[in-house]
């Protein structure tokens, strides 16, 4: 804790009722819990961070790990519409250019959904009504927020289609989301969710569900998009290239906790956490020559109800036994900063792990 | 969708003539292979054997089947003749013969019990939509609370409960016991009012059953939709939950009910049989029950007949409904 009063605005556990921050977006100890009938799924359990506009987060971590709920939660739609559902109880702070979400009147988030803040989904089949015709539902997300009339709104939807790189924009607006291939939807996705210039815009894996010929054109595209507008860029994936290509930050969550979190080169060529080995060390690149297999993270993610004490890794962590000084097991590792804007939660001392990583981990990636 | 509207039509017209033809092999070609004498069930047990011989010929029972068939087809859409010797009876078109008992020609009889079955099943879909989508989207929003499973119970109850049960008592009730309703049947001609007592509590009746099914469909279907990816996304723009609800849930919910709707209505213009029976309306449905008693052979084959043009139209109004709103279903 010490190291954040340090670092002032750089990540943070807050005290209570504390000030509004200068970050555009922060989330402070966010936690998003779950009453099921097994018990309590800690989902997310105190994750922090902030993001300045113009700039974009990759946030990274295996399915299950709490990054879309993260993303939900910041939109707000844990609580909305949760008919009869045992309600998701979110605790911690969300504040977005000044004004804490969590505690606001939810009329007022919602006014802000699609406004200031809009979300990409995972799949665009899925997630655009299969009834209404791509320029219907552009031109409901833009007269949500702006009173103008249905030509106005319409010449809108083609201009974004146009912007997103839709032949035939003024033909292709009164298509349906069937009739559109799959790296068109996303960009139709990609057009509605930035019709109204939001200030921040959440990708929620992108491209997962696409060709990888055309993934690679709907991340150009989010990135030229994020240059035109200029907002903060959320991106939620579980491919390490992908935030590569984009991410001036990366945060490595697992079991629903931030474990490193830094400017994405030193989280790539200097990783201090296990975790993050890990992951570097399971994925395929092609800009070097491979010498061995692909080194996969052993084992599953932990239970979300029962997540071990002491560190949430710990059984899978190929270093559990590297003898620590002066630390007890049970305790979690909090977040300490391992070098400048970069933290990383682990008990081994950080020479441990720089020691590990440069002899036995970077030679081998 | 101009394409798939005449493709839907062309089938509902080839699937007319085929069910016309299935239905007159059934009632008149296949019993006379099995040896059932049909000119002798029409006049008669004991009967003088040359006047089935006359029934015979003027019915054409005789004549080669494909004969037989198109006569039949003909008297249909064109009218036809009978004649025997010198008696000859004309039968106007539509012509769907004449009773074997009462010896009245069928279709005028149709025509005029018609409009009682066809006020009941619309009066009572009127009642069931309404009550039954209402209560299901109620139910699904409130999922779990107990409006919710009191709704299912009262449902569950419309489900199980037979319509002579629940009409009978609704007459006890309100008819004998309480004297608000009449319960006579009164021709919406004669007294609209009078038409609306007699018809209130078939109505009631009979929308309380199907209610019941609607509201458990659209509670479950609504349940499904609400979970959807889209409708998340209808969130994410900044909807509210009214609008996510009724514009954009409803629609997807209302897909699986016309299905039903298209069904149900149509097997109820053929004649609610249980319903009028228990109100003693005299529709389709009481007359049906009345033929199968007696076997008269061109009443049965007349409603037979107007029950599947009934499912026949109602499936392809609700295949247009259909593509106007999935447009996915176009392409079909």
């Amino acid at each position: 804790m010490t190291e954040l009063s340090k670092s002032g605005a750089a990540v943070g556990e807050p005290t209570a009722a504390s000030p509004a921050p200068t970050a555009f977006l922060e989330v402070r100890d966010l936690k998003v819990h779950f009453p099921t009938d097994d018990g309590l799924v800690k989902s997310v359990d105190g994750l922090s961070f902030q993001l300045e506009k113009g700039k974009t987060l990759g946030i990274v971590g295996e399915s299950g790990s709490g990054k879309s709920v993260t993303s939900l939660g910041i939109l707000g739609l844990h609580t909305a519409g949760q008919y009869g559902k045992r309600k998701a109880q979110i605790s911690g702070e969300i504040w977005l250019d000044g004004t804490e979400l969590l505690s606001a009147d939810p009329d007022h988030v919602r006014k802000l959904r699609g406004r200031e803040m809009a979300m990409i989904f995972q799949d665009p089949l899925s997630a655009l009504h299969p009834y209404y015709t791509i320029g219907q539902q552009i031109v409901e997300a833009y007269r949500i927020h702006h009173d103008v009339d249905k030509k106005t709104a319409r010449r809108r939807a083609v201009e974004m289609l146009d912007r997103v790189g839709i032949p035939q924009p003024d033909k292709r607006v009164d298509s349906y989301p069937h009739e559109f291939s799959g790296g068109m939807r996303q960009r139709a996705m990609i057009a509605m969710a930035l019709v109204n210039n939001p200030e921040l815009l959440i990708a929620d894996e992108p491209t997962t569900a696409l060709d990888v010929t055309v993934q690679a054109q709907i991340l150009d595209l989010i990135r030229d998009l994020q240059k035109e507008f200029g907002s903060a860029v959320i991106i939620i994936t579980h491919d390490l290239g992908v935030v590569a290509e984009l991410a001036d930050d990366i945060l490595v969550m697992y079991a629903g906790r931030c474990v490193e979190r830094g400017p994405a080169e030193k989280v790539f060529y200097e990783p201090r956490h296990p975790y993050t080995w890990g992951l570097l060390g399971s994925m395929p690149r092609l800009d070097r020559e491979q010498q061995d297999r692909l080194i996969p993270v052993k084992g599953s993610p932990p239970s979300l109800i029962n997540v071990p004490s002491g560190c949430a890794f710990n059984p899978r962590c190929p270093y559990a036994d590297v003898p620590k000084d002066n630390v007890t097991r049970t305790v979690r590792p909090e977040l300490t900063e391992v070098g400048g804007k970069h933290w990383a939660a682990c008990h081994m001392t950080q020479e441990q792990r720089e020691r590990i990583w440069t002899e036995e981990i970077a030679p081998k990636l | 969708m101009l394409a798939y509207l005449i493709r839907r039509l062309f089938a509902a017209a080839v699937m007319l003539v085929v069910v016309i033809l299935a239905v007159f092999c059934i009632f008149f070609v296949f019993p006379k292979w099995a040896g059932v004498d049909i000119a002798g069930s029409f006049v008669g047990k004991q009967a003088d054997p040359a006047a089935v011989e006359a029934v015979r010929v003027k019915l054409g029972l005789d004549d080669p089947v494909y004969s037989q068939v198109w006569e039949f087809f003909k008297g249909i859409f064109v009218g036809r003749t009978y004649a025997a010797g010198g008696d000859v009876t004309h039968c106007a078109a539509p012509c769907f013969g004449y009773s074997f008992r009462t010896q009245q020609a069928v279709w005028p009889v149709l025509t005029d019990r018609f409009p009682v079955t066809l006020g009941l099943a619309l009066g009572a879909a009127v009642l069931w939509l309404v009550f039954g989508v209402a209560a299901g989207v109620l139910s699904a929003l409130k999922r779990g609370s107990l409006w919710d499973r009191g709704a299912m119970v009262v449902a569950l109850a419309g489900v199980s409960l037979p319509i002579y049960f629940t009409g009978l008592l609704s007459l006890a009730i309100f008819s004998y016991g309480l004297g608000w309703i009449d319960g006579q049947y009164v021709p919406i001609g004669d007294s609209f009012s009078g038409w609306l007592g007699g018809m209130i509590l078939p109505w009631i009746t009979l929308a309380f059953l199907y209610a019941a099914m609607y509201a458990r469909i659209t509670r479950a279907t609504m349940l499904e939709v609400l979970g959807e990816d889209y409708i998340r996304t209808a969130r994410a723009k900044g909807l509210t939950e009214q609008v996510v609800i009724r514009k954009h849930a409803m629609r997807s919910t209302m897909t699986p009910i016309l299905t039903m709707l298209g069904m149900d209505l149509g097997a109820l213009i053929g004649g609610a049989i249980l319903t009028e029976t228990t109100f003693s309306l005299p529709g389709l449905g009481q007359k049906v029950l009345d033929a199968i008693k007696n076997q008269d052979l061109p009443f049965i084959l007349g409603v037979t007949l107007i029950t599947s043009l009934a499912v026949l139209i109602a499936n392809l109004v609700v295949d247009i409904l259909y593509a106007v709103i999935d447009p996915r279903v176009r392409l079909a």
